[in-house]
Order: structure tokens, then sequence, then C-alpha cells
């Protein structure tokens, strides 16, 4: 198979997934499109509800219940909307691993933590040998942090802390060199404490598999630790995609400027927090025109009408896209957010 | 270890049982316990169900050894010598042909305990796949498979026992076949409930995402959650089995004479002459079912409160 190597590992163009609900039809994406490249470590932003989870299962295949109704997602050049279910199997665990929130139920409560490593294992190499899959777990667990990894390889997930838990289910998830690791909130089921480590574990796992990495979450401080590039998504949309510091420094959405206000901050004197106002709008009937306009304090007449696409904003050295009509007012006015 | 031996009653318990075995030592080594360790735990401190366990053992080793055991032949027809009172040369007797009624009890017990175990397992295991298969595939596949399940439940089984019997005509694979026929619904359903169940699990999503195909769920995550249910419904179908083999047998559409089986020794005290004065006829082999099947249902208790304490009905 010959690769092409121009074009990014992963490229998301135009997803729209649509569930069909009693209520009427929920539009959880509705044209997100995104690219990241070998290696990268990009952050996918947004409240609960904005699609990033939904976008994040699209790549893998498996929306529960709901229907991709336009758009492709390209992973190595090849589509996976037409890639056969045994193919799409091949791929799922082997070239695309993903890590998931809540580690505690992610694994199976009566099998030993070794045992599904080498599960994972051997369920991508049949020929691998279990002795060889063992050794491979220990060293997975070894990787990771894990103290006393071949005695951890025999205990059940329910003797494992939280954190510890988190890390056995990133060394499942790299145990067969993923190309694309999807992160979906890793953090957040975590203590703080807990959740530093597993953060800078994350990075380790990058660098050891040269994997690039969809970090899904909703914390903007995960984003700024981790993430090379950032996605910020609303109502099923990308309204700003750019580099982390470009996006945090200078947001060209009313939507990034307000979720970077509503950030507690240690470092300088706020009196009180600046939420957004409103609400995020109902998928079932999405507002026409701009998704974000009721919330906005920049809309206009025309931002009810015109739904704004994404377009390329600043000096152009770092490609920054945003879907604002009135991102040069943005501009003007040097947000207070700088930092 | 000794002690868990008993319920070696089905080739599947006791598989288990060996695994349960290598475990706790395992587990006692390494002072760590694994679920079936503590199963094998719970189960033992059921007094009750071990006993059930040696007894079946004591019948096991009777079937298997039957022919040092019994010194008579089962067959062997003496018509000088018919419907005799226990004695020192016939322990229990002779039946209505001159046989040797204890002969004949210890080799019944190779058919019953085979037809009892054969038609626990082919039930269960026809009904964890199907049960399995229709609650991980869903849609009109399971609609399709468990209306079967139900209208099977929905017949009284006698009858369609008796219907297989008289079509096929009376042989020990057909009466296995015809027993497993009208149990698996039961194993099915509760494969299906427990299917569903961890079909919604985080894991099995996991799975998936891991690449896993559906067969490999089943395999790996579904029927290990369902197996400590599985084998304790196998037990209790091996007592239902050995039960509707001795009805069959006894209407005489089961295991046919000579070969003795305990419902065709039943078949001979059908006359009240027989039921009043002669009780070495039909109370052995009758004390010989009861015993069998009550100590199978004591062992599946055990087995039940050992695999899932909640549904014990102790405090």
């Amino acid at each position: 198979m010959t690769l092409d190597t121009t074009e990014p590992l992963l490229v998301v163009d135009d997803l729209a997934v649509e569930f069909r609900t009693d209520e009427g039809v929920v539009k959880a994406v509705d044209g997100a499109a995104f690219t990241i490249d070998r290696g990268e470590i990009v952050g996918v932003v947004g409240e609960s509800g904005s699609g990033k989870s939904v976008t994040a299962m699209s790549i893998l295949g498996l929306v529960k219940s709901g229907r991709r109704v336009r758009g492709s997602i390209r992973f190595r050049g090849r589509d996976l909307g037409t890639l056969p279910a045994k193919e799409l199997r091949a791929i799922r665990g082997a070239e695309i691993a993903m890590i998931f929130q809540d580690p505690m139920t992610a694994l199976n409560p009566v099998v030993t933590i070794g045992r599904q490593i080498v599960e994972a294992l051997r369920l991508h190499d049949k020929k691998m040998s279990k002795s060889a899959a063992r050794d491979r777990a220990i060293e997975l667990l070894a990787l990771v942090g894990m103290p006393d990894a071949a005695a951890r390889f025999r205990q059940y997930p329910h003797e494992f802390s939280g954190g510890m838990r988190q890390r056995a289910m990133i060394a499942m998830a790299i145990a067969n060199g993923p190309s694309l690791l999807i992160a979906d909130e890793p953090t957040t089921a975590l203590d703080v404490t807990i959740q530093a480590q597993v953060l800078d574990l994350l990075k380790v796992a990058q660098q050891e598999t040269q994997a690039a990495t969809l970090l899904i979450t909703h914390d903007l401080g995960v984003v700024a630790e981790l993430a090379d590039r950032v996605v910020v998504m609303y109502a099923g949309r990308v309204v700003e995609q750019g580099d982390v510091t470009t996006v945090f420094t200078t947001p060209r959405h009313p939507y990034t400027v307000g979720l970077l206000e509503s950030l507690p901050r240690l470092d300088r004197d706020v009196d009180e927090l600046h939420p957004i106002p409103g609400s995020p709008p109902s998928l079932l009937s999405p507002p026409p025109g701009c998704p974000f306009h009721p919330r906005c304090p920049l809309a206009r007449d025309n931002c009810r009408t015109d739904r704004p696409e994404l377009r390329v904003v600043g000096n152009g050295t770092a490609v920054h896209r945003t879907a604002c009509h009135y991102a040069e007012e943005l501009a003007a006015v040097p947000t207070e957010v700088t930092g | 270890m000794s002690d868990l031996r008993p319920s070696l009653d089905t080739p599947e318990v006791a598989a288990a049982e060996e695994v349960v075995a290598t475990e706790t030592t395992a587990a006692v080594r390494s002072q760590r316990r694994s679920p079936l360790g503590m199963a094998a735990r719970r189960f033992r401190r059921n007094k009750i169900a071990v006993g059930g366990g040696v007894f079946l053992l004591l019948i096991l080793l009777l079937a298997v050894f039957a022919p040092l055991i019994a010194q008579q032949s089962p067959t062997a027809v003496d018509l000088g010598a018919i419907r005799r009172a226990p004695s020192g040369e016939h322990w229990l007797g002779t039946d209505a042909s001159g046989r040797d009624v204890f002969a004949r009890l210890v080799y019944a017990a190779r058919v019953s305990l085979l037809v009892g175990i054969f038609a626990a397992l082919l039930a269960v295991l026809l009904g964890t796949v199907v049960g399995a298969v229709a609650g991980l595939f869903g849609g009109w596949l399971d609609t399709v498979l468990m209306r079967t399940a139900d209208m099977m439940l929905s017949f009284p089984s006698i009858v369609i026992l008796i219907v297989l019997a008289g079509i096929l005509g009376p042989s020990i694979p057909i009466l296995i076949v015809s027993i497993a026929i009208t149990t698996w619904p039961t194993t099915a359903r509760l494969v299906r409930g427990v299917t569903l169940a961890v079909r919604e699990r985080e894991y099995l999503h996991a799975a998936r995402v891991a690449g896993a195909s559906r067969g490999w769920m089943l395999r790996k995550h579904i029927v290990p959650a369902a197996m400590g249910q599985i084998v304790v419904v196998g037990t209790i179908s091996v007592a239902g089995a050995i039960l509707a083999e001795a009805v069959l047998s006894f209407l005489g559409l089961g295991v046919q004479p000579p070969q003795a089986s305990w419902g065709n020794m039943l078949n001979d005290a059908q006359s009240l002459t027989v039921i009043q004065s002669m009780p070495w006829l039909w109370l052995p082999p009758g004390l010989a079912i009861a015993a069998t099947v009550l100590a199978v249902n004591f062992v599946g208790d055990g087995l039940r409160d050992a695999v899932d304490p909640r549904q014990s009905g102790r405090s």
C-alpha cells in the first residue's frame, strides 16, 4: 500500500452525524472538519454536547444508533466510512486506540489486568504466543510507570487505584503501537494530583509510540499543557482551530474568548468569574445562521441568518481558522485573556 | 481440595472445579483471591452442598466401577428364580425375569447419570449459544430465537418428550436429544439476560473500540460473565434430566429392557401386588432416583450461593 505522505494522518472532512430520537433529529455533529498530522497532539475542546465524543466515535465507526449523513473520515489515505467491517476491526485497537474517561468501568472487573492487556495484544496478533504476550504486557505496565509490574499483572482492577487503572488503560491502548490515540476526557474521572501524573504519562506514551493524539476534553488547562493544536467545537461545528499558543493568546471566535474568560485564574486578581451567558443551543433545532449568535456579544443581523464558514485569520504564519463573521473586531480589541 | 471433588457430576463442573482447585492454591500462595477462588471457598463452607457432592461422587464411582461392585450380571435371566426376596445371593432380590436387582440398580446408575449429564450438557450448550446470540445480535434474530424458546417453555415438556420418543423411537441418544430440546430455553433466557446486561457495560464498548468482533466478545466477556450461572443451571438441569429419563423409561419410551435404568426398573412395579408385597423391586430404584436428584439439587443450590452470594437464602 502506498501511503500518501503529503496527506495528514487523519482528515475529518465536513462530518455530520445525526441521531433520530422521538422528539426529532439531533444534529450532534454538523460539518466538523479538522486534520491531525503524524505525531501531533490535537486538543478538541467544547462543552458537553458540542459533539466532541461523537466525532471521536465516528472516527472509530462506532456511533451507537447515530448515522453519518455527510462527510468523510480518511485515515492514512483510506476512507474509514467505506471500509468493510473486518478491516475496520483490524484498524481499531491496532492503528487507532482509545483511552477512556472512566478506567473503572472500561476494564472488566473479573479479569486480571494482565490478562486484559494480553487479550488486547493477541486480538491483533493472533500468532503471538501467550508467554510473549505476557512479557510484553509486563513491559508495557512498567513503561507506564507501574511499580512492581509483574505482581500487578496478576491483580484485578479493584486492587488498583484510579490513577493506576488509568495507567493500565494507557498501557492497553499503546499495546499495539497505534499511530493515532484518542483520549476521551482521560483525566476527568481522576483526582487533581493524579491528573498531572496521567498527563505526564500521556506525554511519555506519545513520545514512546510517536502516535498522533486526539485529546478530547473540556479542560483548557489540559489542552494548554499537552496539545500542539486546538480545535474548538460548539454545537457540533468547529468554530475555531489553530495552534494552541495562537488560539489561546489571540482567540478569534467570541466563543473561545468566552471559554477563556470563564476560567478561574490564580495568576490574576479576579473578583468574579465570567461565565458565557445563556446555554448551548438545542441540537434538535439549532439556531439559524451562526449557532453561537444567541449568546454572542458581537451578534449582528447577518449572524442570525448567515452561517459563518471556517476561514483563515491572523497573519497567516500559523494556520489559524475561525468561523466568525466579525473575527477582525476581536483582533482590534486586544482581549484580556492574553498571557 | 478433596472435598471439592463431589460435584464432578458434569464434565463442565469438573473443568470449572479443576480451575477452582488450581486457582485456590495459587490464591492461597499469593494471598490473593480470584472470583473463582472465592466461590470455591463459599461452596466448601456449605455443608449440605458438600454432602450432596460426596453422595454424587459415590454414585459416580458406583457407576464407573459397576462391574467390580455387582457380582451378578444385570441382564442374566434366571426364570427359575423370579421375584425372589433379598438374600445372600441376591442382595436386593430378583425381578420378574429373575435378574439380580442389585446388579441392575448399580448398572442403571450408569444410564441415569449418562443421560442426565449429557442431556444437561447439550441443553446448556444449545441454550448458551442461542441466548448469547439473541442477546448480542438483537433485532429480528432475538425475536425469532426467544419466541421459539417461549414456545418450548409453554408446552408441557412431558408431552413433547413422549411425542419425540414415539416418533424417533426409544434409544439413549434420542432420549438425550429430546430432553435437551425441552430444557435449553431455560439456559437461553438466562444467558440472554446476562448478555443484555454485559452488552451495555463500558468494558464491552472498550473491547469494541479495541477491534473485537462479536464472537470474541462472546468468548472473552459474555460467556465468562454468565459461566457461574450457566454451571448452576446446568447442574439443576442434570436433576431434571435424570427425572425425565426415569419418567420416560417408566412409561416404556426411554431405556429399553434388558438394559437397566432406574426408570424402567420402576416399570416392573406397576401392579399393586408388587407395590404391597415386593418392595425390593421398586424401593431401591425409587430411592436412588430421589436421593440422586436431591443431591444434585443440593449441589446446584450450593453452587448458586457460591456464585452469587446475594441470592443466598441464609443471612
